[in-house]
C-alpha cells in the first residue's frame, strides 16, 4: 500500500512480520486448544460409533437379516431376533407422542398467546421444573403410584371395547399389575412434554406480531389467529419438535423398565406387558455374556442409528424453515 | 434468482375459512372459548405429574429422610431398616463433580472454537451438527460406550466413580458446547471490536471481555447440565458396580449413586429398601432443584445486572 510512504521515521515497526510481538504464541496455542476442544464432539462421536458395531458384529453374524426383522427374543434358547423390542419401542415413543404433542402444543399457546406477560416466565420455569426431574424418579412415581390406578382403568377400558373390531384387539388382556406399554407410554410423555414444549414455544414466539395483529384487526377471535396465523406460520418448527421428541421418547430407558413389565414378544396389546430395546439392555445387560451382550450392544447401535437419522431429519426440517423464513 | 418471485409467506389468515359462520357469531365465540379453555387445561394438566411426583416423593421420603440418612451408610442387607444413603450422596457429588471438572471447561472451550473461530466454516458447522446429534444419543447408549471403552479393558478395576463421571461427562459436553455457543453469540461485537482497537490480541480479548460478559449465561447453562446429570442412572449401572460403604476415591473402587439406589429400591421386594429409595429420591430431587433454582438465581442476576448497567 502506498501509504506507507507517508508513515514517520519513528513509525512503530509493522506487527506483522520479523519479531512476533508478544502474544503471538499464546493466540496459536489458545486456537488450537479450543479447535482441539471442538474436535472432541468428532472424537467421541466416532469411537462410540466403531466401539459399539464393533462389539456387536457377533450378533449380527449369527442372526443376519433376522436381527432386527425376526420377532424371536428367546435369550434362553440363544435366540436374539428383536423385532418385538423395535416396534415395542415404536409403539411406546407413539403413545408418548399422541399424549404430549397434543399437550404440549397447548402449554407453548398458553404462554405465548394467552397468559400475562408477568406470568409467563414463571410458567415457563414451572414447565423445565418437569424436565429437572430425573427418570428414575418418574419411574419410581409410576411404579408404586400410578400403576395401580391405571390397571382399573386399563381393565374397565378392556371390558367396555371388546368385541369392537380394532379397539377390542388392541386393548385386551389388560396387565393385572398395569405394567404395560400404554403405562410406560404415559411416562414417557410426561418426560418428553417439556423439549418439545420448549422448541413450539420458541417457534410460536417468531411469529410476525404484524400477521397476528392484521387476523385480529380483521374481526377474528384469538383462536382464529391462531389457526390462521401462528400455526400456517410454525407447522415446519412444530414438526421439528414433534421429531426430537420421538427421538428422546425412543431413549428413554430408566423409568421405561421399571414400568413396561419386560415381556420382549411382538402384540399389538398395547395394555399388556412389554419391552423396549432400552429398557432390555437395562433389564439384562448386567449379566449377558456373548452373543446375548453382542446383540444388546447390537440394540443400542440400532438406538444410535435411530438419534443420528433423527438428527438429521430435525436439522433438515429445520433448515428448510429457516430458508423460507429468509425469503419472505 | 432475483427473478423468482418469493414465495408467499404462510398464508395469513383465511377469510374462508375465518368467517366460514359468519351467521354464527355465537358459534365462532363459542369455539374459542373452547379453545382457550382447552389450552389453559393443558398447562393444568401439565402441573399433575410434577405436583403428583413431588407430594409422593416427600410424603414416602421424610419418613426416613433427615441429617441420620444423609450420614449413614447403607445396610449390607436390603431385609435390613435404618441406615442411610451417605455413600450415594457422596458418590453422586464425587462422580457428578468430576463430570462437571471434564466436561464445562472443554465444552466451553469447544463454544469459543465454534463462536470465536471456526463461526460458519466447514468445519465448525460439521462439529456444530455432531454435537447437536451427540445430545439426542441416548445415555443408555453413553453407558455402553464407557463400558467397552473403559470398563472392559480393565476388568474388575474398571469399576469406578471415574467410569461414571466418563459416561456423564460425555452425557454433558455436547449441552454445555450449545448452550454456551447461544451465550457467546449474544455478546455484543462492538465489545471485541473495542478490546481490538486498544490493541488486545485475540486471546486476551476473549479472556478479558467475551467470558466475563458471558460468565454468568455459561455458569447457568452448566448448572442446568449438572443437575440433569446428577439424576441420571443408565449410563451409570453398568460402569461403576455398587457399594454399600462409603468410597470417597473417584479412581479406586466400585462406587454408587442416589440414582442406581433408587433403582435397585425400585425393583426390591422388600419393604426396607423400598423405603430407602424413597429417602433417596427425595434428596436427589432436592438436589437437582437446588442446582436448577442455582441456575436461575444466577440467570436472573445477570439479567438485572445488564438490564441496570445497560
Amino acid at each position: 500500500m502506498a501509504v506507507t510512504d507517508t508513515i514517520p521515521e519513528q513509525a512503530p515497526r509493522p506487527l506483522v512480520g520479523g519479531d512476533r510481538p508478544p502474544g503471538a504464541l499464546a493466540d496459536r496455542v489458545f486456537r488450537a486448544l479450543a479447535l482441539g476442544a471442538g474436535l472432541l464432539v468428532l472424537v467421541i462421536l466416532g469411537l462410540i460409533i466403531y466401539e459399539m458395531t464393533n462389539q456387536s458384529l457377533p450378533w449380527f453374524r449369527a442372526e443376519g437379516f433376522n436381527a432386527i426383522f425376526s420377532d424371536n427374543w428367546v435369550p434362553s434358547a440363544g435366540h436374539y431376533g428383536a423385532l418385538g423390542l423395535v416396534v415395542g419401542t415404536l409403539v411406546v415413543g407413539a403413545i408418548a407422542l399422541l399424549i404430549a404433542v397434543p399437550v404440549s402444543v397447548g402449554i407453548a399457546l398458553f404462554v405465548t398467546e394467552v397468559a400475562h406477560r408477568r406470568v409467563r416466565r414463571p410458567i415457563v420455569y414451572t414447565i423445565d421444573l418437569l424436565a429437572a426431574i430425573p427418570s428414575v424418579v418418574f419411574g419410581l412415581w409410576a411404579l408404586r403410584a400410578l400403576e395401580t390406578p391405571l390397571a382399573n382403568v386399563y381393565s374397565s377400558v378392556s371390558d367396555a371395547l371388546s368385541g369392537v373390531p380394532i379397539l377390542g384387539a388392541l386393548t385386551a388382556n389388560p396387565n393385572p399389575s398395569g405394567a404395560s406399554y400404554m403405562t410406560a407410554g404415559i411416562v414417557v410423555a410426561i418426560m418428553i412434554t417439556p423439549i418439545i414444549t420448549a422448541i413450539t414455544r420458541e417457534v410460536y414466539a417468531t411469529c410476525p406480531p404484524a400477521q397476528k395483529e392484521a387476523a385480529l384487526a380483521l374481526g377474528a377471535t384469538r383462536w382464529e389467529m391462531i389457526r390462521g396465523s401462528v400455526f400456517p406460520h410454525s407447522r415446519s418448527g412444530v414438526t421439528a419438535a414433534v421429531i426430537i421428541g420421538f427421538g428422546r421418547a425412543v431413549g428413554e430407558t430408566i423409568a421405561v423398565a421399571l414400568v413396561i413389565g419386560s415381556s420382549p414378544r411382538l402384540t399389538e396389546q398395547i395394555f399388556g406387558p412389554g419391552d423396549t430395546m432400552a429398557s432390555v439392555i437395562v433389564n439384562s445387560f448386567g449379566e449377558a455374556t456373548g452373543t446375548e451382550r453382542a446383540a444388546l450392544i447390537g440394540l443400542g447401535v440400532v438406538l444410535l442409528a435411530v438419534t443420528v437419522v433423527i438428527g438429521v431429519l430435525a436439522r433438515t426440517v429445520l433448515a428448510g424453515r429457516q430458508r423460507r423464513l429468509g425469503v419472505a | 434468482m432475483t427473478t423468482v418471485a418469493p414465495r408467499a409467506p404462510a398464508t395469513p389468515a383465511r377469510p374462508d375459512s375465518i368467517y366460514r359462520s359468519r351467521d354464527g357469531h355465537r358459534s365462532r365465540k363459542a369455539r374459542n372459548t373452547v379453545a382457550t379453555s382447552l389450552i389453559s387445561a393443558s398447562f393444568v394438566l401439565a402441573l399433575v405429574p410434577l405436583v403428583g411426583v413431588v407430594v409422593f416423593i416427600v410424603q414416602k421420603g421424610s419418613g426416613v429422610f433427615g441429617w441420620h440418612f444423609l450420614t449413614t451408610d447403607i445396610p449390607f442387607s436390603d431385609r435390613d431398616f435404618g441406615g442411610g444413603m451417605k455413600p450415594a450422596v457422596v458418590g453422586t457429588l464425587l462422580i457428578t463433580g468430576a463430570a462437571t471438572v471434564m466436561a464445562v471447561p472443554l465444552g466451553v472451550l469447544g463454544a469459543i472454537y465454534l463462536n470465536e473461530y471456526g463461526k460458519q466454516g466447514p468445519l465448525a458447522r460439521l462439529i456444530r451438527f455432531l454435537a447437536e446429534i451427540m445430545t439426542g444419543v441416548p445415555s443408555i447408549v453413553m453407558g455402553l460406550f464407557i463400558y467397552l471403552l473403559w470398563v472392559l479393558p480393565r476388568k474388575q478395576n474398571g469399576l469406578s466413580g471415574f467410569a461414571g463421571a466418563l459416561a456423564l461427562g460425555c452425557l454433558m459436553l455436547p449441552i454445555v458446547i450449545r448452550t454456551s455457543e447461544e451465550i457467546l453469540r449474544v455478546v455484543p461485537e462492538e465489545l471485541r471490536e473495542g478490546s481490538y482497537a486498544l490493541g488486545s490480541r485475540k486471546v486476551r480479548t476473549i479472556r478479558t471481555v467475551v467470558l466475563p460478559h458471558a460468565a454468568p449465561g455459561i455458569v447457568s447453562g452448566a448448572l442446568l447440565a449438572v443437575a440433569r446429570a446428577a439424576g441420571e442412572t443408565a449410563p451409570l449401572l453398568f460402569v461403576i458396580g455398587i457399594v454399600t460403604s462409603t468410597n470417597t476415591s473417584i479412581f479406586n473402587g466400585p462406587n454408587t449413586t442416589l440414582s442406581q439406589q433408587i433403582f435397585r429400591g425400585a425393583t426390591s421386594p422388600f419393604v426396607a429398601a423400598q423405603e430407602r429409595a424413597y429417602g433417596a429420591a427425595l434428596t436427589l430431587v432436592l438436589l437437582v432443584f437446588i442446582f436448577t433454582a442455582l441456575a436461575r438465581i444466577v440467570t436472573s442476576l445477570y439479567a438485572r445486572r445488564s438490564s441496570a448497567g445497560g
